[in-house]
């Protein structure tokens, strides 16, 4: 049999990725392990103790938010999956709208909806309580990364949960199994690669987000991804830290989706069209 | 049954007022009279105004458009020759790229950020340029290209490879049957992996932050502004992307809704991979 081959025409992509891909990430890894005058030190991962506050509050805060979105998106899911197809499609675009939005359009939304003076402690006013501190907390915070990961938890649970067959669940009713049964026994175990894949696109850009904490944290609630911005950009200007700092970030990255199962090539071709 | 269908029903309710609720507060207060967040004082279309006479947000409006347009159209390019060029190679070497290509996918969007920092300020070493517009359109390149070559993939394993033969057979040059024969068939591929980049490149805005030097996008533009005095002018803002994203949707719902009446039901395997 002739195959269509052309290996040539994929030498340009080949050429930009090891550029712009590849050589950035080995200049992390550079940077990581030297200091300002270049010389080899390992001073900047050691130094990065001194942040595990930061970087336990993230991982914490991250897991949190994991949680409370598989929590709400799985019924959600759920519900969508068993509508007629046209509600389907009408409720998958209803989901996918708000994300369509800038993100920090959306967080914006919430800084004013959680002020002091905001419309929810205005609403809490009429009933004669709070004023509430919402603004400037963790709980602020991980409302921001519920809000604005829910969707990256209902689609890939979504799209596992439509290709369950109705007549699955029916035969488990019918052989007796009660609804907690039901969705224990059946739906939980057909739908955890939608549960993982969920967990990680949720977790992932949870845990490295400086917008969200700096916007509905505070300058109290740090993150990972606020320290390595300000080595960056900010005032405490030094790349090597940061670096060593990007690089454990990547190490939680890749230890999270080795439990997670990693995603399969195939599963993320499928979910990203 | 029906007790479950409406509770399931209060519950979708409830979490869609949680999704759509401070959207439409933004949208509310962009037609506030007063510059305060919470209190209605009256209906005025001024801050719409003051947006379209506020140079910064048309620039980087102008900015963020040219990004995406430029950068879209190189990553389909880049990355459908590298799909094709994938197809080809031995099944490690293929493994082996493709893992590579994975990383702007999945690696923490600051990472890869700062990461292409560190590349633009050594590159200046040896270099004489600034960070701006060109390595702001050389870091979109760079994290659109992927989502090309991941939908343009799945199109090859469903190529029909006899269709090829068949070209060759009835006198095509290879050249000449990859684009009758090849082409047409990941077509719906590329298109999809063309979106994909440019709603990325539009909404970017981590990536953005450290590359784009002197320039300014939509996002850093709106993030400045949140970080500064607030204006309703963000108000006014959103709601014009809101209804911008919400026509676009309508337009490709009601276009799927008419194939799919045409077609009756026949394209379920399509609509279900959403």
């Amino acid at each position: 049999m002739k195959l269509f081959k052309a290996k040539a025409v994929s030498v340009p992509y080949l050429i930009w990725m090891a550029i712009f891909i590849i050589a950035p990430l080995v200049l992390v890894g550079i940077f990581a392990l030297t200091d300002a005058e270049g010389s080899f030190t390992i001073e900047n991962l050691s130094g990065i103790g001194r942040f595990t506050p930061v970087f336990a509050r993230s991982i914490w805060l991250a897991a949190i938010a994991t949680a409370i979105c598989l929590l709400i998106a799985f019924p959600m899911a759920f519900a969508i999956s068993r509508m007629s197809e046209r509600r389907q499609n009408l409720f998958l675009m209803l989901v996918m709208l708000p994300m369509w939005m800038n993100f920090l359009l959306r967080t914006y939304a919430w800084m004013s909806l959680l002020e002091n003076n905001g419309l929810i402690n205005r609403f809490f006013g009429l009933f004669g309580i709070g004023p509430f501190q919402m603004i400037n907390t963790q709980g602020a915070v991980v409302l921001g990364m519920v809000y604005n990961y829910l969707p990256f938890m209902i689609l890939p649970l979504y799209s596992v949960m439509t290709k369950i067959d109705n007549s699955v669940i029916e035969a488990a009713q019918d052989l007796g199994a009660s609804n907690g049964k039901v969705f224990s026994k059946v739906i939980i175990p057909l739908a955890v690669p939608g549960i993982t894949t969920g967990i990680t696109m949720v977790f992932v850009p949870s845990i490295s987000t400086f917008i969200i904490s700096r916007m509905l944290g505070g300058g109290g609630n740090l993150l990972i991804g606020d320290l390595i911005e300000m080595q960056f950009l900010g005032n405490s200007y030094n790349p090597h830290l940061g670096s060593a700092m990007a690089l454990v970030l990547m190490v939680i990255v890749l230890f999270t989706m080795s439990i997670t199962s990693s995603i399969d090539s195939e599963e993320l071709e499928d979910m990203l069209i | 049954m029906t007790r479950s269908t409406k509770s399931s029903r209060a519950y979708l309710y409830v979490v869609f007022t949680f999704l759509y609720l401070p959207i439409f507060v933004l949208i509310f207060f962009s037609f506030n009279k007063s510059k305060s967040r919470n209190l209605f004082t009256g209906f005025t279309l001024d801050w719409y105004r003051q947006l379209f006479q506020n140079e910064m947000i048309l620039r980087a409006l102008v900015v963020t458009l040219a990004v995406a347009a430029i950068a879209s159209v190189c990553a389909t390019i880049l990355g459908t020759a590298a799909a094709i060029g994938i197809q080809g190679m031995k099944r490690w070497s293929r493994f082996t790229v493709m893992n590579f290509t994975y990383i702007p996918v999945i690696n923490p969007e600051v990472v890869t950020g700062v990461s292409m920092l560190l590349l633009f300020t050594s590159l200046r070493y040896f270099l004489n340029f600034n960070m701006g517009f060109g390595t702001l359109l050389i870091a979109h390149i760079t994290f659109n290209v992927p989502y090309v070559i991941l939908s343009v993939n799945p199109k090859f394993r469903q190529l029909d490879n006899s269709l090829y033969e068949a070209a060759l057979d009835l006198g095509c040059n290879p050249t000449q049957a990859f684009f009758k024969v090849i082409l047409p068939q990941i077509m719906p591929g590329i298109t999809t992996g063309f979106l994909m980049a440019l709603t990325y490149s539009i909404d970017d805005f981590v990536i953005s932050y450290f590359t784009s030097g002197t320039s300014q996008t939509l996002s850093i533009a709106v993030y400045s502004m949140t970080r500064r005095k607030v204006s309703p002018e963000i108000n006014a803002l959103s709601t014009l992307i809101f209804a911008a994203v919400l026509t676009i949707l309508l337009i490709m719902n009601f276009k799927d809704i008419r194939s799919e009446n045409s077609k009756s039901g026949l394209k379920k395997k399509g609509a279900e991979r959403i």
